[in-house]
């Protein structure tokens, strides 16, 4: 019992939309550190469960504590943030008409105050910072670019930069991988992967062959509709009968 | 982030600052146009300045209000109150009280209007009234999330419910006649065309200070956040920006700014009157911003004074068709000026380049007639499922 507080835990979990339960009596706890990937077939809730995270819809019942003292259930997407929970969407979601630069600059930490806005300047210290996450997502070139203008990839990576950026405590990354090539994909693996340890991150994704290279022997959790059906290491979550059912044998027969 | 001025925006700028503060009046004074003239383009940049306000808040960031002419009118009253006052007893009733007060058995000035004898009072009033108009209602609106076309709407019914409350002569507010007939300003005459002169050159200093004032904000961080909200306001939410407070921020400055252009308005017209303040004039100014490019600081200027200059030649050469041709102008710019007034050089130079390209190309396609249709769209690869 003197274990440290977990630095999400997700307890009892309902959200239903008109009727349609997306999320049922889901418990989630995620330790500090951690790299987590979330799979399960389509409509398995876990879009919604980033959505009950970040504050964008509130469940029906259940609890949501990050660190042990903060309920987010009483707080707004902004204030989440705040917290040091960072969220990159499923589709790219960035300013399509700021440049690349722009992007990264409105997500770098600090105030977020109106009048501070008004008077912001552009800090040595930040320039070195963007640049060097520029380099991280390979778009060194292209930063002067209108973000619009980028390829559906390059948003992918533009959105992974502005989560480090924010350098948040807990990343919540929302299919990295889709619309990428095989080698854009691994990168962004590997990318992950180093993040892993000084950031805790949650990733929800559908490609096996991405789940395995990132999850290796870390906790890998399968959700159906809207609870959790199995967790455990890759090999044993790909064994797992139920998983095989309901997913991964699905997926076969339909492949 | 780019300076606040470009080079050579700022010769633009200075030689827009020299023909409307000095060659505009000089040349009025010398005979070279009339009074009347530079009156009425005194009255476009009043316009031009509630153009700015309009597309600060619809251009740069989402929000198409359409209370601008509630706020450009209630500045207008604001200054009609002190020139009201300003008629003393020049009025029908050689009474101290405005004309309408007198008529409506008023045999002393209503408390309120006590105040208004300052002009320094009145041009705080210019400022605070619609500032906290806004403020309230804004703070309402943004906090509930109230977004696009509610907002709109909601903007547009609190326009009408002031103007109808306007209307009612127990405002003490002149009801429908508003104000009108004023004598004075800060002792001068304001039928003088020395002083026309002065109020115009005064409105052109206003304009070109809202110019530069807004070009500076939109280069500024508030700049970027203003444009991300009307972007992706979720994506403002989820880096930690509470979006509500920009927007508030921007509707107060923008109820502002209408308001001064309001007062300026007044002091040129020489009424003011609740006909001033309907969703109509909201829209007139939403049409200027349109056509002259939304999105930009020079568009609505150029917008305003355009439409309006196009205006008074068309109600005169063709006062039954005005109105058909001010909606036709507006559904073709929509329709194929995106970027108004200001995107049409580029807009053109493109479909030169594109039609001079088109031509060589015909004189170049015909050796390889079948190259650009072989190309087969490649497959997507089997790991990177579409979307949920």
């Amino acid at each position: 019992m003197s274990q440290k507080p977990f630095l999400l835990a997700a307890e009892g979990l309902n959200k239903s939309f008109s009727g349609f339960k997306a999320i049922t009596d889901l418990s989630f706890y995620l330790d500090e550190g951690e790299l987590r990937t979330v799979i399960g077939p389509n409509g398995a809730g876990k879009t919604t469960f980033l959505d009950l995270i970040t504050g964008r819809t509130k469940p029906d019942t259940g609890t949501l504590q990050f660190e042990g003292s903060h309920d987010l259930l009483h707080k707004n997407e902004y204030e989440i943030y705040r917290l040091g929970i960072g969220r990159k969407f499923q589709t790219p979601t960035v300013y399509t008409d700021h440049t690349v630069f722009e992007n990264l600059l409105l997500s770098l930490g600090g105030s977020r105050s109106v009048w501070k806005s008004l008077f912001y300047r552009l800090k040595s210290e930040d320039k070195d910072r963007i640049e060097s996450i520029l380099k991280t997502i390979n778009l060194t070139d292209r930063a002067h670019w209108k973000a619009g203008a980028l390829a559906h990839g390059q948003k992918q990576w533009l959105e992974i930069g502005m989560l480090l950026a924010q350098n948040a405590k807990l990343l919540l990354v929302d299919e990295p991988a889709a619309g990428m090539t095989d080698e854009e994909t691994h990168r962004t693996g590997e990318l992950l992967l180093s993040l892993a340890g000084k950031h805790t991150i949650v990733v929800i994704e559908h490609d096996m062959t991405f789940v395995r290279q990132i999850s290796k022997d870390r906790r890998v959790t399968v959700l159906h509709q809207g609870s959790v059906l199995c967790e455990g290491s890759v090999d044993f979550v790909q064994s797992n009968e139920r998983v095989i059912e309901v997913y991964l044998g699905r997926k076969s027969k339909a492949a | 982030m780019n300076r606040p001025f470009q080079r050579r925006e700022s010769i633009i700028f200075f030689a827009f600052a020299l023909l409307l503060v000095v060659i505009l009046p000089l040349a009025s004074s010398i005979g070279w146009i009339s009074p009347f003239k530079l009156n009425t383009w005194g009255k476009y940049l009043s316009y031009a300045i509630l153009a700015i306000a309009v597309d600060l808040l619809w251009g740069y960031t989402g929000l198409l209000s359409l209370g601008q002419a509630l706020f450009f009118s209630l500045g207008g009253y604001m200054m009609g109150m002190y020139l009201m006052l300003m008629i003393g007893k020049l009025g029908q009733y050689k009474s101290n009280l405005p004309d309408f007060l007198v008529f409506l058995g008023h045999s002393e000035l209503p408390a309120i209007w006590k105040p208004f004898y300052s002009f320094p009072f009145a041009l705080l009033m210019v400022v605070l009234i619609p500032g906290i108009l806004a403020f309230i209602f804004g703070y309402l609106a943004f906090r509930s999330r109230i977004k696009g076309v509610y907002f709109s709407i909601l903007t547009q019914a609190l326009t009408y419910g002031a103007a109808l409350m306007f209307f009612r002569n127990d405002l003490n507010m002149g009801g429908n006649n508003g104000f009108t007939d004023f004598r004075f300003i800060l002792g001068a005459d304001i039928r003088s065309d020395g002083t026309k002169r002065t109020l115009f050159i005064v409105t052109a200093i206003v304009l070109l200070g809202v110019y530069a004032g807004c070009r500076w904000l939109t280069t500024t961080k508030f700049g970027l956040i203003q444009r991300a909200v009307r972007d992706s306001e979720n994506r403002v939410l989820f880096s930690g920006y509470a979006a509500a407070n920009y927007k508030l921020f921007v509707f107060v400055l923008c109820a502002i700014i209408a308001s001064i252009g309001g007062s300026l308005f007044v002091t040129q017209v020489g009424i003011i009157n609740p006909s001033e303040m309907t969703t109509q004039k909201s829209l007139e100014a939403v049409v200027w911003v349109a056509v002259g490019g939304r999105g930009t600081l020079i568009g609505p200027v150029l917008g305003a004074i355009g439409v309006n200059s196009l205006q008074s030649w068309a109600t005169r050469a063709m006062p039954d068709y005005w109105l058909l041709f001010l909606g036709a102008g507006f559904t073709l710019a929509v329709l194929f000026m995106p970027k108004g007034l200001v995107g049409l050089p580029l807009q053109l130079r493109n479909a030169f380049v594109k039609y001079k390209s088109r031509s060589t190309a015909e004189q170049d396609a015909t050796p390889i007639p079948a190259a650009a249709v072989t190309i087969k769209p490649t497959p997507s690869p089997s790991s990177s499922p579409s979307a949920e």
